[in-house]
């Protein structure tokens, strides 16, 4: 890793954020490959020393955000947001950000994002599991920089049986098919959140990790 | 059924997901359970499979001896680092801490067999602390009259008693959030999928159903999501021996309107 220690200077830092749900490995050594200095956490500090922060996760809403609350991590990860850096949301790191979840009748969310997260209801399986596609929406304005050197409608893992549904649809940056039309990843300045796993879903995952990595090492 | 009017309305693709079986750290591949063929590093043709455009990789430890776990959590660390699709190890896992060291190492999903029959409550626990997504039943099955199918054991040795449609029902209501369903009759003859058995079980759970066991052509495969329903088809032969191609194998299945990532 010869490379590494010459490029150090312009290596933008990202943090995972570690809080015991989502697979923490994969998304960092993704990030790694695109070229970021990967730390895996839950200690404040490094979360805001570093140039960049993601949020991983998969698994149940309530836990998550009782695992943020132990850790003591909400306010840190609303603050880090608030102040422009760089931040990925993955799957329940996306839903956490939303007002609330229907998941257990109701469950408080970060209220980062206004809006709610709603089950499926219609006759396909749950989980939606496996590749479906990702359109890209108001797109009007530009394909966001998340998606830069993809083609629309490519194809991106899900796992999940919640999705969320923002009071904002502007804020959608692609949406996805599943028996209904929901919104499969969301843009808001500094904040990216994506309901797919770009960990999971092979050249054009890490081509959104890498374009993550890329807006991290940007001079804020 | 109005299944091919929710498949307008819907566009996740159907799942091809090569499965390695491993033994002492190299790949394996059990025909009808017994012979092997050793086949090389699981790490090498995991990334070359993930390259081709399979959907998922399953790792089936055969050896799943107390001692040789390690290895297995090694190969799977190193598969994270290298393969960026979804990784689902199945083989001997008895007990929570299995599933949290394979988890930790890098695995997305496992995959219980003999254990959720003997111990239902782990499947339950599991499913509670790790989220249904990542905990797949592995379900045996015999058949033993028509429309009915035994749940077998023990690497297909034991017969339980169990109705597999009864079993999957029961799995899937304790959190399991998909099954992966071999037919014992088809596993083996390259004489396709017990399409009968996999359009039963997946007509009976709301959880996605990987039917394995029987793929020897291209029609097979066909078959088996179109009329048996399956979600995604698991197979080691006819990838693993080069009979059929990954992209090969796609765009057969494109050609005749089966969902498909390509």
């Amino acid at each position: 890793m010869v490379l590494v220690s010459q490029k150090m200077e312009i290596m933008p830092s990202i943090t995972v954020i570690d809080y015991g749900l989502g697979n923490t490995k994969s998304v960092g050594k993704a990030l790694e490959l695109s070229g970021a200095k990967v730390t895996v956490s839950s200690r404040i500090k490094e979360i805001e020393s570093a140039d960049g922060i993601v949020l991983p996760g998969v698994g149940a809403f309530q836990k998550g955000i009782n695992n943020l609350k132990k850790a003591k991590l909400l306010k840190t990860i609303k603050s880090q947001i608030v102040s422009g850096k760089p931040c990925l949301g993955i799957c329940l790191g996306l839903q956490m950000l939303f007002t609330e979840s229907e998941e257990h009748g109701s469950s408080p969310g970060m209220d980062i994002i206004k809006g709610r997260v709603k089950l499926f209801r219609n006759n396909l399986k749950i989980p939606h599991m496996g590749w479906n596609r990702v359109k890209f929406q108001n797109a009007a304005a530009g394909v966001p920089e998340m998606f830069r050197e993809i083609d629309n409608n490519s194809y991106f893992y899900f796992v999940h049986s919640y999705y969320v549904s923002p009071e904002d649809s502007f804020l959608a940056a692609s949406t996805t098919n599943y028996g209904n039309e929901f919104t499969s990843s969301i843009v808001k300045d500094n904040l990216w959140a994506v309901q797919f796993h770009p960990e999971k879903s092979g050249e054009n995952g890490l081509k959104i990790m890498k374009n993550f990595a890329d807006k991290c090492g940007k001079k804020q | 059924m109005n299944n091919s009017k929710t498949e307008q309305n819907n566009g996740l693709a159907k799942r091809l997901i090569p499965c390695l079986d491993v033994k002492n750290g190299r790949v394996v591949k059990g025909i009808n359970f017994v012979d092997l063929v050793d086949a090389g590093d699981p790490v090498e043709i995991a990334a070359a499979y993930a390259e081709t455009g399979a959907d998922e990789l399953v790792y089936l430890d055969i050896t799943a001896s107390v001692e040789k776990r390690s290895a297995m959590l090694e190969i799977v660390a190193r598969t994270a680092e290298k393969v960026f699709i979804p990784l689902t190890v199945g083989g001997g896992i008895e007990k929570l801490s299995d599933i949290s060291d394979l988890l930790k190492a890098g695995a997305d999903k496992v995959s219980i067999n003999t254990s959720a029959v003997e111990n239902p409550e782990l499947i339950r626990k599991a499913s509670l602390e790790f989220g249904a997504q990542c905990i797949i039943t592995a379900i045996d099955a015999k058949r033993t009259s028509p429309g009915k199918w035994e749940v077998y054991t023990y690497g297909g040795r034991k017969g339980t008693g169990m109705d597999v449609v009864e079993w999957a029902k029961k799995t899937t209501m304790l959190g399991s959030g998909e099954i992966l369903l071999t037919s014992m009759d088809k596993d083996g003859t390259q004489s396709g999928f017990d399409t009968e058995l996999t359009a039963a079980v997946s007509g009976a759970v709301g959880v996605p159903v990987i039917a394995s066991g029987g793929a020897g052509k291209l029609s097979h495969l066909k078959d088996v999501l179109d009329k048996g329903r399956a979600d995604a088809i698991l197979a080691a032969s006819i990838f693993h021996f080069g009979k059929f191609s990954i992209p090969e194998t796609k765009k057969y299945l494109l050609k005749n309107g089966i969902p498909i990532r390509v």
